[in-house]
């Protein structure tokens, strides 16, 4: 296990300096990033000179780029338009997101896996077609629909909440931002569960744990569920690295300073600091969570093992 | 009712019913079908049987004759839907399973009727360790700790023979070899030591000589225990081993009856003939084996009349019209020979001529 982790860990970096160059190329490929800097104003050629020069603009691409990965491996991720440190928005933004994140797995896991479990016992029932074509609907319809009507609904209407989430983003204000989040990868979650309850169902292991005398909750709950969270589990596991890398629609809609929102506002303003820098976590937080997906694979299932 | 019973056990009229009086197990007139798409499967047609303390009913027939149904009828284990049980009666100590609640057919799953299936390694969780899932017995059925359930784990472990017990009860089931894991599963049958075992091919998938290893493994854990055993099995050689009296099912029905060796002497049904002139021999080494000509009956459309009558080398009008009961077999004479049955309507010529 310890030489597999090693082993998955030094592949991250080629993996890693591969997917940062192509962000970075891409980026600083789209535009003048002095240019942007000053807006609509053209700046001085001189000053625009001298900046290029202070921000190793005049060098090299590939320069440029080792030049910010020595930087970043110091820990230091540049500035911002705006003068705040890169970091600094990390900093503001990540728990934000992370919080968010939870509260949609959380939601993904619990009403995904009960739906999941009650249709797929009874598959070809009643419930189990109202859950699939309910399912069927949330997948279809985008998030910036559900995420504006609820807004709208619960916010404006009902006024049960406040519309919009305050900069703190405290857990309570982001249940609705939440559900929307949840929503389709929920329906995935059910689906997912689904088949693979009803597919398991009928398997030996789980007759003999039936003949063995057990009550059906336990068969269920032992025997069947923990066979059947096995492809549920990889799903969620590469969700969290995708919904870790902000939920720019929904952060938008409540307005949530997370992760998204401030790569949004990074693309929107050409503000490549803010934009390389946040895509690089990005990068780290989805290999890492891709790994530990790779690691609970063995947990749940014993009879992989990794060399 | 035309048919007759296997072994007419003394009325069980006294619920105690102690281990000696009549049979542990009477099945009666069991029918099984299950509701498919394509119409009516109708696996189980009206079985007669039943098994006493200590002894061992072996019940044979090809795929899809309704055995293994049968069993998992008895264990309860049907699915339901799409499986049904429009009539019968399956008596356990005098009592009629099928009358009783969920919750008491779950009591005895198990604790007083056990089953061993064919194949352990799927019929074992893979994803909990052996330990755990032979504890499992103990922590439900009689409300042990962990720890004390995982030491009576180690306890059934030896006492199937599985070498280094306390080593490997945290082991999964696919770090066991096919004739370990079988011993698992018997083990898991044991473990409360119940009063019925029923063993549905437990040997099927295993090699030869494993084979005779589980097979004398259960057969001295039966004399121990003094449980009644059902094998069900498809293998003759198996049942001439262990095996008290024979049950010869096709399509659905019971065909034939008999203590088991009087069953390989003189077979009273043309089936069971043909089954037993298709074992190999040694002395008719190089000649073509015998094979019954045909295929099983497809349940959705049982043949009219006696079932068998499309393959059977001695079928007449009668056999294609009226479906022939099991009646009692006699010799000659007409003296009683106890415990057998046939369902021919030409038994007699079968056994005698």
């Amino acid at each position: 296990m310890g030489r597999y982790v090693i082993r998955r860990l030094l592949q991250m970096i080629p993996v890693f300096i591969g997917s940062t160059f192509l962000i970075f190329f891409m980026v600083y490929a789209l535009g003048d990033p002095v240019a942007a800097l000053f807006g609509d104003k053209a700046p001085d050629p001189a000053t625009a000179a001298r900046i290029r020069h202070d921000l190793y603009l005049d060098q090299p691409l590939w320069k440029q780029y080792l030049h910010y990965m020595g930087q970043i491996f110091q820990g230091d991720f540049g500035t911002a338009f705006n003068g705040q440190k890169v970091t600094e928005l990390l900093a503001a933004a990540y728990p934000v997101t992370l919080r968010l994140t939870l509260v949609a797995i959380v939601i993904e896991l619990i009403v995904g896996v009960t739906l999941g479990v009650v249709s797929g016992l009874r598959r070809g029932r009643a419930v189990d077609s109202s859950v699939l074509i309910l399912t069927l609907i949330v997948i279809s319809v985008p998030t910036f629909v559900t995420g504006y009507v609820l807004q709208f609904l619960f916010g404006v209407k009902w006024d049960v909440i406040r519309p919009t989430v305050s900069p703190d983003a405290p857990f309570g204000e982001l249940i609705l931002p939440g559900i929307v989040l949840a929503l389709v990868s929920l329906a995935y979650v059910t689906r997912l569960t689904r088949t693979s309850i009803a597919e398991n169902v009928r398997a030996d292991y789980v007759r003999t744990a039936v003949a063995k005398g057990l009550p059906r909750r336990r068969v269920i709950t032992r025997h069947l569920l923990r066979n059947s969270l096995i492809p549920v589990i990889t799903f969620i596991g590469t969700d969290i690295g995708s919904l870790m890398g902000g939920a720019i629609v929904t952060e938008k809609i409540f307005n949530i300073h997370g992760v998204g929102y401030q790569i949004y506002q990074g693309i929107l303003r050409n503000n490549a600091p803010t934009v390389v820098g946040f895509v690089t976590i990005l990068v780290i937080v989805f290999l890492l969570a891709n790994l530990l997906v790779d690691l609970l694979y063995a947990v749940l299932d014993p009879r992989i093992r990794y060399a | 009712m035309t048919s007759m019973e296997i072994k007419t056990g003394s009325a069980p009229s006294s619920r105690s019913g102690g281990d000696d009086s009549g049979a542990l197990l009477d099945v009666r007139d069991l029918h099984v079908e299950f509701h498919t798409r394509d119409g009516v499967v109708k696996a189980v047609n009206g079985v007669n049987y039943n098994v006493s303390s200590g002894e061992t009913l072996a019940v044979l027939g090809e795929s899809g004759s309704g055995k293994s149904v049968t069993a998992q009828a008895i264990m309860g284990i049907v699915d339901m839907p799409p499986g049904k049980i429009p009539q019968g009666e399956i008596l356990f100590r005098g009592q009629d399973m099928l009358k009783m609640s969920n919750e008491e057919r779950r009591k005895i799953r198990g604790s007083k009727i056990a089953m061993i299936f064919q194949d352990a390694l799927s019929s074992l969780n893979p994803v909990l360790s052996v330990g755990y899932q032979l504890g499992e017995m103990f922590r439900v059925h009689e409300g042990m700790s962990r720890k004390q359930a995982k030491a009576k784990a180690v306890e059934l472990m030896e006492r199937v023979k599985i070498p280094a017990a306390k080593d490997r009860v945290n082991d999964f089931p696919h770090q066991f070899s096919g004739g370990m894991r079988q011993r698992i599963m018997i083990a898991m049958a044991l473990a409360l030591e119940p009063d019925l075992i029923i063993a549905d091919e437990p040997t099927t998938a295993l090699d030869v000589t494993v084979q005779a290893q589980v097979m004398d493994l259960l057969a001295e854990l039966q004399q121990e225990y003094n449980m009644g055993l059902i094998l069900i099995t498809h293998d003759l050689g198996v049942v001439a081993d262990v095996a008290d009296k024979i049950a010869v099912m096709y399509a659905g029905r019971i065909v034939e009856t008999a203590p088991v060796h009087e069953l390989y002497k003189r077979p009273a049904h043309p089936y069971t003939r043909g089954l037993l002139d298709s074992i190999p021999r040694l002395d008719q080494k190089g000649q073509e084996l015998y094979a019954i000509k045909g295929l099983p009956p497809n349940l959705l459309h049982v043949p009219s009349g006696c079932p068998f009558n499309p393959r059977c080398p001695k079928a007449q009008d009668i056999c294609r019209t009226e479906v022939p009961p099991l009646v009692p077999v006699t010799e000659q004479d007409g003296t009683d020979l106890p415990g057998r049955g046939s369902a021919c309507h030409f038994w007699e010529e079968t056994i005698h001529g």
